[in-house]
């Protein structure tokens, strides 16, 4: 199977209620477990970008090991064309692998240092007993040429690598297999800034050319909106809020959303009075809040917000949100009345 | 915390009771007679058969474990011929010596104590001594002196280490008396006298792998942040070294040391068999020999309970010294 | 005594992880942390003069038999008529000769050189063996304890824990004359075969527990490494993940492991010998050599120097290369 197809009914993946608890050490009596994810509902279409953020420990990098099942979930389900992966067993699960791959944040500590990058790329290929039309080693040239590696490189070690040119051995063996979804966590965070921007393009380029649906985590705004069609808003193990990106970007509707936004001052076009400052420590995952988990920082919140937990619901715009009192307009306008 | 405790003792006594079945089987699983070995010199058939009535040897297995660690908790009622009513910690007789094994241990353990705290003393000064001095001039001459010095050590036999010091210091220059060993109670000279070739000759084999594993670790911790900044503070280099970098290295230094000597406890054979020393394991040597059950029983447990008992200590210590240890 | 030869020194400074660093001499085209670490080794004069000696060492073993034909005297030959009255040999230093190297055996009047040729072989056959075997456990019971966790994991812990507890040199004690009467009559001719055997696999019983503590703790750490998410996320089996993702990366523990049981067993072969049960008296072996030559410190003290000082320079010899090895596998520790 090649890139996604149009025809095909349904979108590519389909996530319900995805929830991850995770046992704490000591058992019941020191509390319950770990909500690191609670929940989730999301779809991805063939061939779409979709961008995963929220501050760190809102569960979005649990969610992304899930969706390749290295953590087996809790709850909930995730459909991958057609097939239930949260129910398949090992060997029906190998063929749904090849099509649904992962890129790591640590470029260091992602690739096997005692092997050859060669047999790092070529790795998903021989798991899954592929064989690729003209052997193994020519696909892998292909790949290492694809994500602008010399292919001379072949035989050479991690070891002798830079970590933007690791990073795209990651890539390479993501990409073995022509998955039709890749979910990449984090993958240019370690990278020196100089070098994201050259990892960030070749991942559009390469979703473009290859009809990828990419599932992007990070916590960089600036790179989400740069990659992605669309965008979810994680906080404390959930979905806030969930659009195309130009509303989310431009006339985001829940508080959270638009102070993660205000922080960043390249992508708001704020002024320094334009920002919103939450206060407050994130809660523990361990005890979230009661009703809305954002309302202990929220500046709007109430008494109903401490009782009735909001559903995620589109009104107006293009988003879903889950808040009991959205905002409206675009990001920018308080800017004259903060200076006045 | 609590919850770590129980658990560590827990696996702890669990570990002890397998040492015992272990023990009990191997020597049931011997193919001489067990009686032939428990009886007094000179045994006759009828004697022999008494001695098998006496120890319950007719009795099942599982009886005789029973009764043995029952006397250990309770104490128990043994024969006239073995004494009588055995008291609480109760480890059986041993015809071979014809006393109450805790007498036998009684008597023995202070001479392997004798050999071990102080040799261990020694061999952790002179290991830390070593390793730091080579870390502290890593590089030079003195370093790669110190180190050749160390496994020289531990390329060294005991027993050859012994002999030619044997040799030189007592049948040669006679500085020494022959070894041997006095209460340090009654006389501390003859104490020291008697057993400082042990403690040398152990010292100089130990101390190799501490100067070593002292050298490696001081290295690693002299180039960890918390150094440099103590450093860039502006203390006193021997502030850093002090307060910041041995205390940090010390740590696995220690924990070996827990557990060499708690493995030395339990009969540093090697030592005594070289010396003509009767301590816990020439005691342990002699009834596998002489196939003494109880005292065989009793020693491997004593040498079990220390190793055990040492483990614990050093995970203890783990949790007081690095609080980064998680009571699992 | 605890037989594990693993358990102090080596468990701090072994990380496998693989030089760190980013870029490297553009001209390293395609050199595995394993070459680089060969690299390392052969700049190391210590390791090359104690490689050296080793390959020396290990020849003469392997090539006793030859030795003994250009020699012109067997093990098992006695010159009795080169002994005076009291069985100690005649001339100087032990009878050193130009016929005998190393002078004769008091008693029986067997030439030592020889003998010692001889047992250097069986030493080093019984090391060596027990060594290899002794990694196998340790490495199959480590990995399977610290990939799989849970209950494996606790079972080979708390099994460690008793392995440890049991003083070794009393039970070999007991355990080797058990085990030769189980399978040889009380007056039946023990083959020396057989004694070797039983030696190896009590060393291999005893020997395991710091290999498996070490292969454990490693494989913990690179459990959590990505690469390994990577593999698992492909839906690589567990043996693709053991012998392709892992086994590559333990290589330097089980190195440095090997590198320390093999002096750690050469003595404890002597040791055994020592306290008196070893290897049968026809087979020649370091430590009967040291254990009857004991008795003429004071008569004959050359037949206590030869053989103790050849264990010494074969042990010393094995420590030094070791420590070399230790410090070409592992980067950080570079002097």
């Amino acid at each position: 199977m090649t890139v996604g197809t149009a025809d095909e009914p349904g979108p590519l993946l389909r996530v319900r209620g995805l929830t991850k608890h995770f046992p704490t050490r000591g058992g019941r009596r020191r509390g319950g477990p770990v909500r690191a994810v609670d929940g989730l509902d999301f779809e991805v279409r063939a061939g779409e970008t979709l961008g995963l953020v929220g501050e760190s420990g809102c569960g979005k990098s649990t969610t992304g090991r899930l969706l390749v099942r290295l953590l087996e979930p809790t709850d909930g389900s995730i459909e991958f064309a057609g097939h239930d992966l949260t129910r398949a067993g090992r060997r029906q699960l190998r063929p749904l692998r090849a099509q649904l791959q992962i890129i790591f944040q640590d470029p260091y500590a992602s690739l096997n240092p005692r092997h050859t990058v060669g047999r790092i790329i070529a790795m998903p290929l021989r798991v899954s007993r592929a064989d690729p039309p003209g052997g193994t080693k020519a696909r892998v040239r292909e790949l290492m040429e694809l994500v602008g590696l010399n292919p001379e490189h072949y035989n050479r070690y991690p070891h002798e690598f830079s970590g933007g040119q690791r990073q795209r051995v990651g890539i390479a063996r993501a990409l073995a297999t022509r998955p039709r979804l890749v979910v990449a966590d984090e993958p240019v965070s370690a990278l020196d800034v100089s070098i994201q921007a050259q990892v960030v393009n070749l991942l559009r380029r390469l979703q473009r050319d290859l009809g990828l649906a990419l599932i992007l985590i990070a916590h960089d705004l600036a790179v989400v909106r740069h990659l992605c069609q669309r965008v979810a808003v994680m906080y404390l193990g959930r979905i806030v809020e969930i659009g195309d990106r130009d509303d989310i970007y431009e006339r985001p509707q829940h508080p959270y959303t638009r102070a993660l936004l205000s922080a960043v001052p390249n992508v708001g076009h704020l002024g320094p009075a334009g920002r919103l400052r939450l206060t407050g420590e994130v809660p523990t995952p361990l005890d979230p809040p009661s009703g809305c988990r954002f309302r202990t920082r929220c500046p709007k919140a109430r008494d109903r917000c401490a009782v009735e937990e909001p559903a995620l619901v589109r009104r107006g715009g293009g988003q879903a949100t889950a808040c009991h009192f959205p905002e409206s307009g675009p990001l920018r306008p308080e800017r004259g009345r903060a200076t006045a | 915390m609590l919850r770590f405790l129980v658990k560590r003792t827990l696996s702890a006594v669990l570990t002890l009771f397998a040492v015992s079945v272990l023990t009990f089987l191997m020597f049931f699983a011997l193919p001489r007679d067990p009686v032939t070995g428990m009886c007094p010199k000179n045994c006759n058939p009828e004697r022999l058969e008494r001695v098998r009535q006496e120890l319950g040897l007719s009795d099942p297995l599982v009886d005789q474990y029973a009764g043995y660690m029952k006397g250990i908790v309770t104490g128990r009622e043994l024969s006239a011929a073995q004494g009588g009513y055995c008291d609480a910690p109760c480890l059986g007789w041993s015809y071979v010596n014809n006393e109450a094994v805790t007498d036998t241990l009684a008597r023995v353990l202070p001479v392997t104590l004798s050999i071990v705290v102080p040799a261990a003393i020694l061999w952790l000064l002179l290991g830390v001594g070593l390793g730091l001095v080579s870390a502290l001039r890593r590089g030079t001459w003195v370093d790669r002196a110190a180190i050749g010095f160390a496994l020289t050590g531990a390329s060294l036999q005991l027993y050859f280490v012994g002999a030619v010091l044997l040799l030189v210091f007592v049948h040669t220059l006679g500085w020494l008396p022959v070894p041997g060993y006095t209460s340090l109670f009654d006389d501390p000279v003859r104490w020291a006298g008697g057993l400082v070739l042990a403690w040398v000759s152990l010292a100089l084999l130990f101390s190799a792998s501490y100067a070593r594993l002292f050298r490696a670790q001081l290295l690693e911790t002299l180039g960890e942040d918390f150094v440099r900044t103590a450093r860039a503070k502006g203390l006193p280099s021997s502030a850093v070294y002090g307060r910041h970098a041995l205390r940090a290295a010390i740590t696995p230094v220690v924990t070996v040391a827990g557990l060499d000597v708690g493995a030395a406890l339990g009969g540093t054979v090697i030592t005594e068999t070289t010396f003509g020393i009767q301590g816990l394991g020439r005691t342990a040597v002699d009834a596998v020999r002489a196939g003494d059950l109880p005292t065989i029983m009793a020693t491997v447990l004593v040498a079990a309970v220390f190793v055990v008992l040492a483990n614990m200590l050093v995970d203890l210590l783990y949790l007081a010294i690095d609080p980064r240890v998680r009571w699992g | 005594m605890s037989l594990s030869p693993v358990d102090g020194t080596a468990l701090v400074a072994i990380e496998s992880g693989g030089p760190a660093g980013g870029s490297r001499d553009r001209r390293s085209v395609g050199r595995s942390p394993g070459q680089l670490a060969w690299l390392r080794l052969r700049g190391d004069r210590t390791a090359f003069v104690s490689g050296a000696t080793l390959v020396l060492l290990v020849l003469v073993a392997f090539a006793a038999p030859l030795i003994e034909l250009t020699y012109g005297i067997g093990p098992r030959d006695q010159f009795q008529g080169k002994l005076d009255g009291f069985g100690l040999p005649l001339g100087h230093a032990g009878g050193v000769s130009g016929e005998h190297f190393f002078g004769l055996e008091p008693g029986l009047g067997r030439d030592v050189f020889i003998r010692l040729v001889y047992g250097l072989r069986t030493s080093l056959f019984v090391a060596v063996s027990a060594a290899v075997l002794t990694a196998v456990i340790g490495v199959v019971l480590g990995t399977l304890a610290g990939y799989l966790g849970g209950w494996v994991d606790a079972v080979v812990t708390w099994v460690t824990d008793l392995t440890l507890a049991l003083p070794f040199l009393v039970v070999a004690l007991a355990l080797i004359p058990t085990l030769t009467l189980r399978f040889h009559g009380q007056r039946d001719a023990v083959p020396p075969a057989f004694g070797v055997g039983v030696l190896i696999v009590i060393f291999a019983l005893f020997g395991w527990t710091g290999t498996a503590r070490l292969v454990r703790g490693q494989v913990i750490a690179l459990r959590e490494r990505e690469f390994v998410a990577a593999a698992r996320a492909s839906g690589a089996g567990p043996g693709h993940m053991l012998f392709r993702q892992l086994l590559p990366n333990l290589w330097a523990p089980i190195l440095v492991s090997f590198s320390l049981a093999v002096p750690q067993f050469i003595t404890g072969e002597a040791a055994l010998s020592f306290i008196g049960v070893g290897l049968t008296q026809e087979t020649p072996s370091f430590g009967r050599m040291i254990y009857q030559s004991l008795a003429y410190l004071q008569t004959d003290p050359a037949f206590v120097l030869f053989p103790g000082v050849t264990i010494f320079a074969l042990v010393f010899a094995v420590n030094l290369f070791g420590d070399a090895l230790r410090d070409a596998l592992d980067p950080k520790s570079a002097r």
